[in-house]
């Protein structure tokens, strides 16, 4: 541990131990079931007889599943578990309102598992993102309440008024998910303001609730491993307002050649286009800090992970800008081409700097090390391969099933036919991404362990 | 003024800017164009209103689209997906509304003009290859039963002897394939809307 007070840090550490276990913890478990999920829906999509008489497992309920527990069980927990830890460290001060937050973690695992139920059962609510009926949107509201005391008290509590780019990001996604969540839930919708809303509320999920979270993760553990300090503050700056500004926006691009104003699909395309300067700001920001450091990648897990995810963001931004111009949105829209685009902005960006954060805060709550550097490494490569499988491959189908569906002569199936060999190569990269979790989990399962049998001890020393 | 008041004024304003520009003034904006009386300009009996509870409940939005984009958007309406792009009165009573993002299956905002055959949609639904070779659409066998006594009353579906099941009992559709069908064959849009060519 590099911490210049190695003492405080491990207070605070201590401080957000029981939190932070719960929802990390929480958020792999859901990454499993998540990952069953999605190869069932995988498999599905190239032979459809597969488990093909079961209700509760057909194709439109098991995919939306699989997208729920991801998003809600998984990024959402291990977001909330690395928010509050940072939040901690940054603020220099203990974590506040630590009963509150096992409360929370508690309604937040029963809100999915009921929601999935749900889901699985037919009674989802036919909007993308926001299938879980309303009663669970109350439970996470009452959950998100104390996440959200906790944060700003703990934030309020902070040694110094100086605040680093992350508390930013860590800020804005405390305060700016709750009521985008409660509003998009409001039944105050129908027809076609209720698509606009819907895609307000499902970018904004990503745009202003994970990616903050993301983003300041990358921004704390780059220049804390590789040891000095980030490259510009301004650029820092100009990253983060532009990003409130324009990511906000961007969410109508969904709707290109839908049944929306005009004006209202320009506003979303101009956003979309603008998201260049946030994202090229914290490229640049995070290149120039790295640089020269790269052979820390070979050493450090969390920092491969974290660099991993912080250039699939760029990557996958710029290819949402240029998605949402019309020109290309005529061939990409409502193809697998969009498929492939989230699951680089939920996956390889997302997920990979959550596995690494994780990596990085475990062992330090737990006061447990990583049983084996090998399974990290098998980690790495069996999710990095995987989700670069997963992108081309659907990439590339996507471009072809959008050209045929873009040519009027052509009959539908060959869209559908031309798609097989990349449906194929989605249950490859399935496959190898769900043994990376197997393996991450087992990791983590040894961690529990061990810090199971070795907590009397630890409690006694910290105490 | 305080660091921290800047960062919340900031944090609150981006928030509100987009949730006005993007989500409430558009609902504003459009929920005037509401046409007066309950069934125009197009609309859903019972049965159709309780099949499209049905194609909800099984996921149906996640493979198709309802929506007909202009021309400059795309080739839909050369395809023949409809007459004319698609416009907010197109969607007036639906709630919720399943535009759909994802065409692994055709758009079927116009189904009910191109295919209005209740015995083929049966077919289609029990098993999407006995009418579409090659297609990777779910089978809905759940929404079927076997005709086994006499109180089963229904038409069986003349299904090809390779997708029998094993005991070739006769199948006859539910009420909720029927409902099904219904909803399909009531997506038409075939009715002129001002201000779209
Ligand atoms: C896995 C994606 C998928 C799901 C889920 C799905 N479909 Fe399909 N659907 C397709 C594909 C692919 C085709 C084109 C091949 C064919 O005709 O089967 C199709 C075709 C159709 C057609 C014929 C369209 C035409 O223009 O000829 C209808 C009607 C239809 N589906 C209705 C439904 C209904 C109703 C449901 C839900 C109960 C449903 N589909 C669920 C993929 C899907």
């Amino acid at each position: 541990m590099q911490a210049s007070e190695p003492n405080i840090a491990s207070k605070l550490d201590v401080s957000a131990r029981w939190p932070c276990v719960a929802f990390l913890v929480s958020g792999i478990f859901w990454l499993l079931i998540g990952s069953a999920f999605a190869f069932i829906s995988s498999y599905k999509l190239h032979s459809p007889e597969f488990l093909g008489s079961i209700p509760w497992l057909t194709f439109g309920r098991v995919r939306t599943a699989h997208l729920n527990s991801v998003i809600y069980g998984f990024s959402s927990m291990a977001g909330i578990g690395t928010l509050l830890w940072l939040v901690t460290r940054l603020s220099r001060a203990p974590l506040q309102g630590v009963g509150g937050l096992l409360i929370s973690a508690i309604l937040w695992n029963l809100g999915v598992t009921v929601g999935i139920y749900l889901i699985l059962t037919g009674r989802m609510q036919g909007l993308e993102w926001l299938e879980f009926p309303p009663p669970i949107w109350i439970i996470f509201g009452i959950a998100f309440l104390f996440v959200v005391w906790s944060s700003l008290r703990t934030f309020r509590l902070r040694a110094s008024q100086y605040t680093y780019v992350s508390q930013w990001y860590l800020f804005g996604a405390t305060l700016w998910f709750p009521p985008l969540y409660m509003i998009a839930n409001l039944p105050i919708y129908s027809g076609v303001p209720q698509a606009a809303m819907n895609w307000w509320y499902a970018h904004n999920v990503l745009g202003i609730w994970f990616t903050p979270i993301g983003l300041a993760a990358a921004y704390y553990f780059i220049p804390k491993i590789i040891g000095r300090p980030i490259y510009s503050y301004y650029l820092s700056l100009l990253g983060f307002w532009s990003l409130a500004l324009f990511y906000n926006w961007n969410g109508s691009h969904h709707l290109v050649g839908g049944p929306i104003p005009a004006w209202l699909m320009t506003a979303s395309i101009t956003a979309s286009v603008m998201m260049a300067i946030p994202v090229t700001t914290v490229a640049i920001n995070h290149h120039m800090t790295t640089k020269g450091h790269f052979h820390m990648l070979r050493v450090s897990p969390t920092l491969r992970f974290v660099v991993f995810g912080a250039m699939s963001y760029t990557a996958v931004s710029l290819q949402g800008s240029t998605q949402a111009l019309r020109s290309v949105a005529r061939i990409t829209h409502f193809t697998q081409h969009t498929i492939a685009h989230s699951h680089m902005g939920m996956y390889a960006f997302f997920a990979m700097t959550l596995f690494g954060t994780i990596y990085y805060i475990l062992p330090r709550v737990t006061m447990v090390p990583w049983p084996s550097a090998r399974a990290i490494r098998w980690h790495f490569w069996l999710t990095g391969i995987g989700i670069a499988i997963y992108v081309i491959s659907l990439t590339t189908g996507g471009f072809i099933q959008g050209f045929a569906l873009d040519n009027p002569k052509k009959p539908f199936i060959e869209s559908v036919t031309a798609l097989i060999p990349y449906f194929w190569m989605r249950t490859v990269a399935a496959v190898l991404m769900t043994l990376g979790h197997i393996i991450f989990a087992v990791s983590i399962y040894r961690v529990l362990r061990h810090f199971v049998t070795t907590y009397p001890s630890i409690k006694g020393k910290s105490a | 003024m305080n660091r921290a008041i800047i960062l919340f004024l900031g944090v609150l304003a981006t928030f509100i800017s987009a949730l006005f520009g993007i989500n409430l003034i558009p609902k504003l904006q459009i929920d005037t164009v509401r046409p007066e009386g309950t069934l125009l300009p197009y609309g859903y009996s019972e049965l159709a209103a309780r099949g499209r509870k049905i194609y909800i409940r099984e996921g149906c939005l996640y493979c198709h689209t309802q929506q007909v984009r202009p021309k400059q958007d795309g080739s839909d309406i050369p395809r023949g997906l409809g007459m004319r792009q698609t416009a907010v009165d197109d969607y007036v009573h639906d709630n919720p509304i399943v535009l759909g993002t994802s065409r692994t299956g055709p758009d079927l905002m116009n189904i009910g003009i191109r295919q209005p055959s209740d015995e083929w949609h049966l077919l289609h639904l029990y098993n999407p290859r006995i009418v579409s070779q090659g297609s990777v659409m779910p089978s809905f066998p759940w929404l079927f039963k076997e005709q086994v006594t006499a109180a089963d009353t229904g038409v069986p579906l003349k299904i090809p002897d390779k997708f029998m099941p094993k005991n070739k009992r006769p199948i006859i559709p539910t009420d909720e394939a029927l409902a099904l069908v219904e909803y399909l064959k009531s997506l038409k849009r075939d009715y002129k809307v001002k201000g779209v060519p």
